[in-house]
């Protein structure tokens, strides 16, 4: 029984008007292992910060963090009520694609049509037209995420936490993908915090890129991305944020 | 198919061992006979059969309805489930060879008892698969769902009650299977009809043939109520199904 056991946390009284984020020398164990440690890291409201580290640094951890869905064991985590696309899509395997996105309307109480006709349009938007009613199981990888992230969208909340998103699409979707992202985020700003294995996606969208050590993560590089969008990878200056990126990442 | 062949084997290999094996015919019939007294005495059997029927509907029709909502409480109530989860098990662990003639001699000879045996038997699988499936629900679902400001009963409506509806479909089937027997054994503990009262009268009046004609319609009920069953479950459950199956 789960639900019932763990505490509360998502229902934590968020800091009031909060919309950014604010992780100050927060540490998570779990038993043995230190996944995060004395990690420092803010994020402005409607503010784009990726989070790029080596595998099993704690990216994951810092996102559960953020979402209130685990404690720190020592130090503090602020932020405004936060979404989160999970690095699993946690799609359920019974409920429609359509359904699948629509789930945050649901679960607040909206009825099944008016759920779906909100969801609907945003749902074409990101080429899943015609794939309403398939189930997750008929569903390429690239596109279960889309679904996911239009979840994490609809949830409505003023912080999004972006745990991978694009990592199962192809080369050509993704930059697809990140221009839509881009574009919304132009339309209708967040407060983003994406964590991706990819340095390139990171200087595309970011307007900060943070850096983490291996485990346990703590921020080793926090990088600017002063370049005005829409953002050319093959740009000088793009090339040299990327090197850069890649150089802090390496040692 | 291969499972027509095999039954067509077996059935073969009896009616050899009956005709040639030198076994009297008042103890085990060949399936000639058995088939003779199937449609000879149709109307007998079947107005037994609609007694035993009803008696099992209506019993796994108590046992359902007790089972999930005794479930759903525990699983809401954790206090409750630590009170009466081992009353649960004790449930399953009655003899109700003994217990069957108690329940006649207080709700008397009537579809009473009966019903009462029958959802005694099935409900311990259905309540324990349910509960069991409903406390399973993946954790990182869950904590999706509270990301998502989802309140208890969202989580149970959206989450978990979809992902145990499985489980709970599983150990409604094996609760039909079991349902067949328990009301055999209540009707041995008293009763003025059914099908197992039919058994019961036909051995001592030597009309073997007639108590195995009664078995096999028992037995093909309870093949029917399975497969009944296991097609509600592909309805309902599209998304489990598994290809290649029988
Ligand atoms: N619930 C948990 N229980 C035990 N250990 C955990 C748990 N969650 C994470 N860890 C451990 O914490 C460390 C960091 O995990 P985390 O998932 O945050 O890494 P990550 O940076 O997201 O890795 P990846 O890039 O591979 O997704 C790992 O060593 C992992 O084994
Ligand atoms: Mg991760």
């Amino acid at each position: 029984m789960p639900f019932q056991t763990e505490t509360p946390a998502a229902r934590r009284p968020h800091p009031p008007g909060a919309r950014g984020v604010r992780v100050e020398s927060a540490t998570r164990r779990f038993g043995d292992v230190t996944a995060v440690e004395a990690l420092s890291l803010s994020v402005a409201p409607g503010e784009v910060v990726a989070v790029v580290g080596p595998s099993g640094c704690g990216k994951s951890t810092l996102l559960e963090l953020v979402c209130g869905l685990s404690e720190p064991d020592d130090g503090v985590v602020e932020a405004g009520p936060a979404a989160l696309m999970p690095q699993r899509d946690l799609l359920l395997p019974w409920a429609s694609a359509l359904d699948n996105a629509a789930l945050p309307l649901r679960v607040r109480g909206v009825s099944k049509a008016d759920a779906r006709a909100a969801a609907a349009p945003v749902f074409a938007e990101l080429g899943l037209a015609g794939f309403e009613g398939a189930r997750p199981s008929e569903l390429s990888g690239g596109m279960r995420q889309r679904v996911a992230f239009l979840r994490t969208l609809l949830a409505g909340k003023p912080v999004l936490c972006l745990d991978e998103p694009f990592a199962a699409l192809d080369a050509l979707s993704r930059a697809d993908m990140q221009r839509w992202l881009a574009d919304a985020l132009g339309r209708e700003p967040r407060t983003v915090l994406l964590v991706t294995h990819d340095v390139e996606e990171a200087v595309v969208l970011a307007d900060r890129v943070a850096v983490l050590s291996p485990r346990p993560g703590r921020v080793v590089a926090e990088l600017p991305v002063p370049l005005p969008r829409p953002r050319s990878v093959t740009d000088r200056a793009f090339v040299a944020l990327r090197e850069r990126a890649l150089e802090a990442l390496g040692s | 198919m291969i499972a027509l062949l095999v039954v067509l084997a077996l059935l073969g290999a009896w009616q050899l061992y009956a005709e040639l094996g030198g076994v009297d015919r008042l103890i085990l019939p060949a399936p000639s006979e058995i088939a003779t007294a199937l449609v000879e005495d149709r109307g007998l059997l079947w107005n037994n059969f609609l007694v035993t029927a009803s008696e099992v509907a209506l019993g796994i029709g108590a046992a359902l309805l007790l089972g999930f909502a005794c479930a759903v409480a525990l699983h809401f109530w954790l206090p409750l489930r630590r009170a009466t989860y081992p009353l649960l098990i004790g449930s399953q662990a009655i003899p109700i060879v003994i217990v069957a003639p108690l329940l006649v001699v207080w709700l008397g000879f009537g579809m009473a008892p009966k019903v009462a045996i029958i959802a005694l038997i099935c409900f311990f699988p259905v309540a324990v698969t349910t509960l069991d499936a409903l406390g399973r629900t993946d954790r990182d679902t869950l904590k999706l769902l509270r990301t998502l400001d989802a309140t208890r009963w969202s989580a149970f409506r959206f989450a978990e009650a979809p992902a145990a509806l499985p489980a709970a479909l599983s150990g409604a089937k094996i609760a039909v299977a079991v349902a067949v027997i328990g009301a055999v054994f209540a009707e041995y503990a008293g009763s003025s009809e059914g099908l197992g009262h039919l058994i019961l009268q036909s051995v001592p009046q030597l009309e073997t043939a007639r108590a195995w004609a009664a078995v096999v319609v028992l037995a093909a009920f309870a093949v029917l109520l399975f497969y009944a069953l296991d097609v509600a479950q592909r309805r309902l459950l599209p998304w489990t199904r598994t290809e290649g199956r029988p």
